[in-house]
């Protein structure tokens, strides 16, 4: 693997292409950020209503069960036999009390522990397995579960700190106005295989400065634009952030002069796909929110999903997105949120733009020799009051390169 | 609603014809005025989750939709081919037609080999409009390919 002396010691500023693209970096990544301390966000309670329901997810690229055990906790652990690798639950959801392989038919209960093994004794006397095997040796890696706001999020570290004080104040604060207790109902899903770097997406969403410029649809109708009342804040860590801001009109100004994509005459022939209503107690009406070290938490006008990064490889991750509403949306909110869906999913009219640019963004990165510059807004890592920075990417390199030990 | 064979394969002729030669603005003129158009994760519909990753709800709708893609979205060219197959009028009580059929939707980027972007059924209820064209007053396209291979920017 390339060493920090490739990087600079200490640049946040910038990152080399290799880091997009080295396997070696890749599986570093996978143990030591997603394997390693960190809360990955793995599904929603509303998603695993009864005893015995369960979801097959990842963190990071290996595949894990998250399920609902038969006292009506959340378990999860590892989705791969302990006998020969294989795969054990090949569903994408279900309901079950036990996990067996299908190809020797070992068992696991929910947490993951071997309950079964098919001739372990031998068949008349022949064969089984040898007098010292033991069977608790070959317990699945069983994951650490903590739950806010019907949100669930799994760790493969035994001794994670509280989700809170993961989070940090103000990220636990803004996760809350989202997650404020009501009932959540699962809308529906949308998943997308991005041919880029799962470190873009992730870059995306922490710049503020693209969304003013690329996004015709945020900045016609005012949804998110650089002249308007915004914030970056960061937690301690550097992995966390949030971009909030507020919409504003359709409306040319000294400040959008550099927007080419303002378009002061572009209309919908029906409108009720931008109608939005106001539903957080705050003036805020997008908040983009990226948690360390795989989830995004959208909330833009009335469309909130949880978009979950599945990194698949160094060149391609998978974007599942979950989109919800709450129990007590009534009808009109309902379909608002899914006419709004349009704006944001495989098909959106606003991240298309993204996926697309993620993809030629790799292209240029695979041509290998070279850096990505985050220099906008200054060095800095501290919280900002406006859009028109890179503050973001500079704080999730700072902790990056602090658990790549990179 | 006599059923026409030939009439009903014209139909979606022309609808592949549009979305992958264009013009792309006659497009949403195969739709009635209210229409319904959906495109919905096999997954989703399977589970009767509302969630389709394109809604529109009218000709308008359908409309913005063509012009988002003319005008507003930010992606690599590419070429689409639609292939539709199998298609199965049933006679409704209300006199359109509930038509059933696959489809293939082939996409071509400009410096990559021809894939697959969408793979699914087409379930359909097909109209007499006012004038006597058949339209579309609804299409949903629930899609097998859940797993979309980037980006979804044409209608499927
Ligand atoms: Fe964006």
């Amino acid at each position: 693997m390339r060493q920090c002396e490739d990087w600079g010691t200490d640049s946040i500023t910038e990152a080399p292409f290799w880091v997009y693209t080295d396997p070696d970096v890749f599986d570093r990544e996978m143990a030591r950020i997603f394997c390693g301390r960190s809360w990955s966000y793995v599904g929603l309670e509303a998603e695993l209503p009864d005893r015995g329901d369960y979801l097959v997810t990842r963190i990071g690229n290996r595949s894990v069960i998250v399920t609902r055990d038969q006292d009506g906790e959340i378990r999860g652990f590892l989705n791969r036999c302990a006998h020969r690798g294989v795969k054990l639950c090949r569903h994408a959801r279900g309901n079950s009390r036990m996990f067996v392989c299908p190809y020797h038919q070992w068992s696991y209960d929910a947490r993951g522990r071997l309950k079964g093994v098919p001739f372990i004794k031998g068949v008349k006397q022949l064969g089984g397995m040898p007098e010292d095997f033991r069977r608790e040796d070959y317990d699945l890696p069983e994951l650490a579960i903590a739950r806010r706001g019907g949100v669930i999020f799994a760790s493969f570290a035994p001794d994670m700190p509280a989700l809170e004080d993961y989070l940090g104040d103000t990220n636990t604060a803004y996760f809350d106005r989202v997650f404020d207790g009501r009932g959540l109902r699962v809308l529906g899903y949308s998943r997308q295989l991005i041919p880029g770097n799962w470190k873009l997406m992730f870059e995306n969403i922490k710049d503020p400065y693209h969304a003013s410029l690329l996004h015709v649809f945020l900045v016609t109708f005012g949804l998110f634009r650089a002249d308007q009342k915004s914030q970056v804040r960061m937690d301690e860590s550097g992995g966390h952030a949030l971009l909030i801001s507020q919409r504003g009109e359709q409306k040319a100004s000294e400040d959008t002069k550099d927007m080419r994509n303002l378009r002061v005459d572009f209309t919908l022939e029906d409108a009720r796909l931008l109608d939005p209503v106001k539903e957080f107690p705050d003036d805020a009406t997008v908040v983009m929110q990226t948690v360390w070290p795989n989830l995004i938490v959208q909330q833009q006008s009335n469309t909130l999903a949880l978009r979950q990064i599945q990194p698949r490889h160094p060149g391609a991750f998978e974007l599942h997105w979950t989109f919800f509403g709450f129990d007590d949306d009534d009808e009109a909110m309902t379909t608002r949120r899914l006419r709004q869906a349009n704006l944001m999913s495989a098909a959106g009219l606003v991240s298309a733009d993204d996926s697309e640019v993620i993809k030629l963004a790799q292209d240029g990165i695979a041509e290998g020799d070279g850096r990505s510059l985050m220099l906008m807004g200054g060095r800095g890592t501290g919280d900002e009051t406006h859009m028109v920075t890179e503050v973001a990417l500079r704080a999730f390199y700072k902790h990056y390169r602090a658990v790549m030990e990179l | 609603m006599n059923v026409d064979r030939w009439r009903l394969e014209d139909l979606y002729a022309d609808y592949a014809r549009l979305l992958d030669d264009g013009p792309l603005e006659a497009w949403p003129g195969l739709f009635v005025e209210q229409c319904l158009y959906l495109a919905i994760p096999r997954d989703n519909f399977d589970a009767g989750l509302p969630l389709a990753t394109l809604r529109c709800e009218s000709r308008g709708m359908l409309a913005d939709r063509v012009k988002a893609v003319q005008e507003t979205i930010m992606f690599e060219p590419r070429y689409l081919r639609h292939h539709i197959t199998q298609i199965r009028p049933t006679e409704r009580d209300d006199g359109g037609l509930d038509v059933t059929a696959h489809y293939t939707v082939v996409e071509v980027l400009h410096d990559e080999l021809p894939r697959i972007l969408s793979v699914g059924r087409y379930l359909d209820v097909v109209v007499e409009d006012d004038d006597g064209a058949l339209r579309f007053a609804e299409k949903r396209v629930v899609y097998d390919s859940v797993l979309v291979p980037n980006t979804i920017v044409y209608p499927l």
